[in-house]
């Protein structure tokens, strides 16, 4: 962490475009009447999307006007807050998760590549296009090291893939969120480490049992403990084979489906 | 009520306190920064930690309430150790970390000697750090010209935060990042507009926050310290004047819960270097137009010669905002001695009457009585301007329960710090509420302790004798005034006011006041106008009356004069004030005063006996005992001597005729309302930032 300053260059001026304002106006009747204070996070968050990825000073007058608050109280959640960001950043701004797991597995080279290719962090490109900062776990770890680049994920990264990655947007081109390296997801980068034992899903056939093993893009369905917890009144036990639902199931194959379409997206 | 053992002490304390409160009365001191008993509780400077038995940790005393604390398993009450080794090294954390980023400069910081981190690093602190990395370092704010900062020193403790949000009821200050990297500081660091801001240097437990003007002047131990009482306003706080040698070099507040509890305004605390310049050192003569140099003989001589058999009717006498009873008392008696009915202390108009009786012209309730109030009309007044005091105690009240305070403004709209239906703007709503016709009674319907507070902007008006009525009859009409409670109060402005108002310095028989006088001396039917004190005239339309001019500043009086008298100002002479409650209060001498000035009762004493008609008192006792004995409540120093309520009903039932034009408040500056204040450098610079925010304000905001 570090002492957070506005910026020396400010706008002129502030304002929600028609559709934040009404977007701003809807948000706050959320809130109980005299309680509109506690929208001050929405409010600055929408801001900071529509200025590009930053707050300015007008922004924060703006929104405490909109709310009825003290400017300080506004200025000390902006300062608070380090997903604020209080300077202009790149139109492709990296957050590069700097904390132990991703550490370990080798963000340093990450951030030399950023280093040569953006520049310091906090740094905005000459063309606009990028600026980098390190923050602390980003949840993540499993996919360690890895990168946010506006609202995506980059994961199981290397200085090249990076690069390559920096490239790629810089030239216009999409580049596909995700782990970097062919794997799906967080799955065990390996591949399958347990239940690979093809016997397992032979016997389910043979013995034509009611539950076959559970495939990973298939979603568990909930137990009846489960039914029951969630449940408004306390039941007697239910019986055995009741608890489903039918049309549950039907639901929940044509999300698994879509699930199984997406993945192989990311794949390609 | 819970029982509680306490170092092996049983004790019995009131429900719903704290810990550390608890502890307070069990006679036990708990070291603290973050923790003030007037403001709301942050717990986070974690330095009041005790141990509790059979909680697993140490517990900050502050912020844990007595009534949540179980008994132990064998029904002992719960058992507190505040001196034991656990707590004592739990506190050494405490002040380790704190030492960690905190400068070692102590020898240069002006909270040196009166630090809290200084004294309590003595108790629980280490003889050397082990902390081998670089200190934090921050940079220094600007909040204005009366609040220096060093924010390397803060620890982050937010009391100046708090108070400015809470007490002083402006949103100003804040703290701006996080954790280690956490600044205090104003948006864009303004300076802070606050009446009340000096107070956050006191609270500051560190040097992070200190006084400006004060800034590397002395030393605490340097400094002899008197108990006195401010005369900026007429609220009467009750504070401490710092001196050295025949200088004074500050002046803090005294805490005194019936009036001020432990704030005063900036005008108060910052004032004291306008009582080094501008000071009337010694006697002048006005000679072909221009002032010179005299000794007292002389100018007793010329003043002697002027009065010598002249008819009292064509003598008056003015007293000023910061006049004492004693010179008061004396100078009304010299008036006597020289048969002139031409007495008044009323020097902007206020139709305030002493025969009316005292509650008339008193604050009736009593400061603190704005604790209990639940419903308040303001009438003609700002209080925030006029007795910023007064004003955070009524905010004080607003927030202890918002819910059950009704505030009505008749008169200028401003912001007040708190909530209130503005009525309207002058005696037309006022008339209203009198006669019962007004919404504003229906709010405040089942109000067991209603107040009403009359300013001096709706009294010093032609018709004020008029709205003085109106609002008594308001009072009753709003069920101000029962047998137990007297909710008719008049906010004075002037320090002098109430006490010469007992004292009767107002026009006798067929006597002129402040207005006739200046028009009889602008017709040339006053020949001499004796000024105590008095400025806040129009001394254009003093006209070709020999003035006499006794006070302490050469501001606009002095300037008029034909005859100086050089006087002691407030810090430099034993005194009695009383303010708008009725409660005289005592000020003590601090300093002598400049030059040749005197204590302004004895130049009085001393002019009676050239003129022939001496005073019969040689000391401030003798002096006293006679006027103690002519008013006998005023010997009653520090208390209030509640006045007879009946004669306010007499009051509402006298019908007096009112005008039309809404009520404006007399203070246009606050920061320049008296000579002192006028000749004081800080002040100005103060009035400057405002008139410029304002501007600001009006300008690129508007």
């Amino acid at each position: 962490m570090s002492v957070r300053r506005l910026a020396d260059e400010q706008p002129e001026a502030f304002a929600f475009t028609p559709e934040n304002l009404v977007w701003a106006k809807t948000t706050l009747e959320k809130y109980p009447e005299g309680k509109q204070a506690s929208g001050v996070i929405p409010l600055l968050w929408r801001a900071q999307e529509q200025m590009g990825g930053w707050l300015p000073e007008p922004a924060l007058r703006y929104v405490a006007d909109m709310l009825d608050m003290a400017y300080i109280r506004v200025y000390e959640v902006a300062t608070f807050y380090t997903m604020f960001n209080l300077a202009p950043v790149g139109r492709y701004y990296v957050q590069l998760c700097g904390t132990t797991p991703c550490w370990l597995r080798g963000s340093d080279e990450l951030k030399q590549t950023c280093r040569e290719m953006i520049g310091e962090p906090g740094h905005v490109t000459e063309d606009g296009l990028f600026s980098w900062i390190e923050v602390e776990c980003l949840g993540a770890c499993s996919n360690a090291p890895m990168v946010q680049i506006n609202k995506d994920y980059y994961e199981d990264l290397d200085g090249e893939k990076l690069a390559w990655i920096l490239n790629e947007l810089k030239a216009g081109r999409e580049v596909i969120p995700g782990p970097q390296n062919g794997r799906q997801t967080s799955a065990p980068a390996s591949g399958p480490t347990s239940l690979t034992s093809d016997e397992l899903y032979e016997m389910s056939e043979e013995s034509g049992a009611v539950n076959p093993p559970l495939q990973d893009d298939e979603a568990k369905e909930p137990t009846e403990a489960a039914d029951r917890r969630a449940a408004d009144v306390p039941k007697a036990p239910v019986k055995n084979g009741q608890g489903k639902k039918v049309a549950g199931e039907g639901e929940e194959a044509a999300k698994a489906e879509k699930r199984d379409n997406s993945n192989g997206k990311d794949e390609s | 009520m819970p029982k509680l053992i306490i170092n092996d002490a049983e004790v019995e304390v009131p429900d719903g306190i704290t810990l550390i409160q608890a502890c307070e009365l069990a006679g036990v001191e708990i070291p603290r920064f973050c923790y003030h008993e007037r403001l709301s509780i942050a717990g986070n400077c974690r330095m009041c930690l005790v141990q509790v038995e059979g909680m697993p940790k140490p517990v900050a005393s502050c912020a844990m309430g007595v009534s949540d604390l179980r008994p132990g398993r064998d029904g002992t009450p719960p058992t507190i150790y505040t001196d034991n080794e656990m707590v004592k090294k739990a506190r050494e954390g405490v002040m380790e970390f704190l030492l960690v980023n905190h400068p070692l400069d102590c020898p240069i910081c002006d909270q040196g000697g009166e630090c809290d981190l200084q004294d309590q690093a003595m108790a629980y602190g280490f003889d050397g750090g082990r902390f081998a990395d670089n200190k934090r370092a921050v940079e220094n704010k600007y909040l204005g010209p009366l609040i220096g900062t060093y924010m390397n020193r803060c620890i982050h403790c937010t009391r100046c935060v708090r108070f400015m949000t809470e007490v002083a009821g402006v949103e100003e200050l804040g703290a701006i990042g996080r954790g280690e990297d956490m600044e205090i500081t104003t948006y864009l660091e303004q300076g802070m507009m606050s009446e009340l801001s000096g107070n956050v240097v006191d609270l500051c437990p560190v040097g992070a926050l200190t006084s400006k003007p004060y800034a590397f002047v002395s030393r605490p131990w340097e400094l002899s310290k008197v108990d006195s009482v401010d005369v900026m306003d007429a609220v009467g706080s009750a504070i401490r004047v710092d001196s050295r040698d025949r200088e004074v070099l500050r002046i803090l507040p005294r805490p005194f819960d019936a009036v001020n509890e432990e704030w005063i305004t900036d005008k108060t605390r910052h004032v004291w270097d306008g009582l080094r310049t501008q000071r009337l050192d010694r006697p002048y003569i006005r000679e072909n137009g221009k002032l010179r140099p005299a000794t007292w003989d002389e100018a007793f001589g010329v003043i002697a010669e002027k009065l010598d058999g002249l008819d009292g009717k064509r003598f008056a006498a003015i007293a000023g905002d910061l006049a004492a009873l004693e010179e008061t008392y004396a100078l009304k008696q010299l008036s006597d001695a020289l048969s002139s009915p031409n007495t008044d202390c009323r020097q902007d108009g206020a139709k305030l009457d002493p025969t009316l009786g005292r509650a008339s012209y008193l604050f009736n309730s009593g400061i603190a009585g704005i604790d209990e109030a639940d419903a308040i009309l303001l009438v003609g007044t700002n209080p925030r301007l006029e007795a910023a005091i007064l004003n955070a105690r009524i905010r004080k009240r607003y927030r202890a329960d918002p819910h059950s305070l009704t505030v009505g403004v008749i008169g200028e709209e401003s912001d007040l710090h708190y909530p209130y239906e503005y009525l309207g703007a002058g005696p037309d709503t006022l008339s209203q509420i009198a006669d019962g016709s007004h919404e504003f009674l229906k709010s405040i319907e089942g109000a067991k302790r209603p107040m009403v507070i009359v300013g001096q902007g709706a009294l010093a008006r032609k018709d004020g004798a008029g709205v003085l009525a109106m609002a008594a009859k308001a009072a009753q009409a709003m069920g101000a005034l029962t047998k137990e409670w007297n909710g008719f109060n008049v906010l004075h402005t002037a320090a002098s006011r109430t006490g010469a108002l007992d004292l009767g310095f107002v026009p006798g028989k067929g006597g002129k006041d402040v207005d006739g006088i200046l028009n009889a001396a602008e017709k040339g039917d006053m020949d001499v106008v004796y000024l105590l004190g008095a400025d806040e005239l129009e001394v254009d339309r003093l006209g070709k009356a020999f003035v006499i001019y006794q006070g302490s500043h050469g501001d606009r009086g002095a300037h008029r004069a034909d005859v100086i008298l050089p006087g002691a100002a407030y810090t430099e002479k034993d005194a009695l004030y009383v303010n708008t409650e009725g409660r005289p209060q005592s000020g003590a001498r601090a300093i002598f005063p400049p030059g040749e000035a005197r204590e302004d009762w004895k130049i009085v004493r001393a002019l009676s006996e050239r003129l022939g008609k001496t005073l019969p008192y040689d000391s401030l006792a003798q002096l006293r005992s006679r006027m103690f004995a002519d008013n006998p409540h005023l010997a009653l120093i520090g208390t209030i001597s509640p006045a007879e309520t009946a004669v306010l009903a007499n009051l509402a039932k006298t019908d007096g005729k009112v005008s039309k034009g809404g009520f404006k408040s007399p203070i246009a500056d606050f920061y320049l309302t008296n000579p002192i204040a006028r000749a004081s450098a800080i002040m100005a610079q103060l009035s400057a930032m405002h008139a410029e925010a304002e501007e600001g304000a009006t300008g690129t905001d508007g």
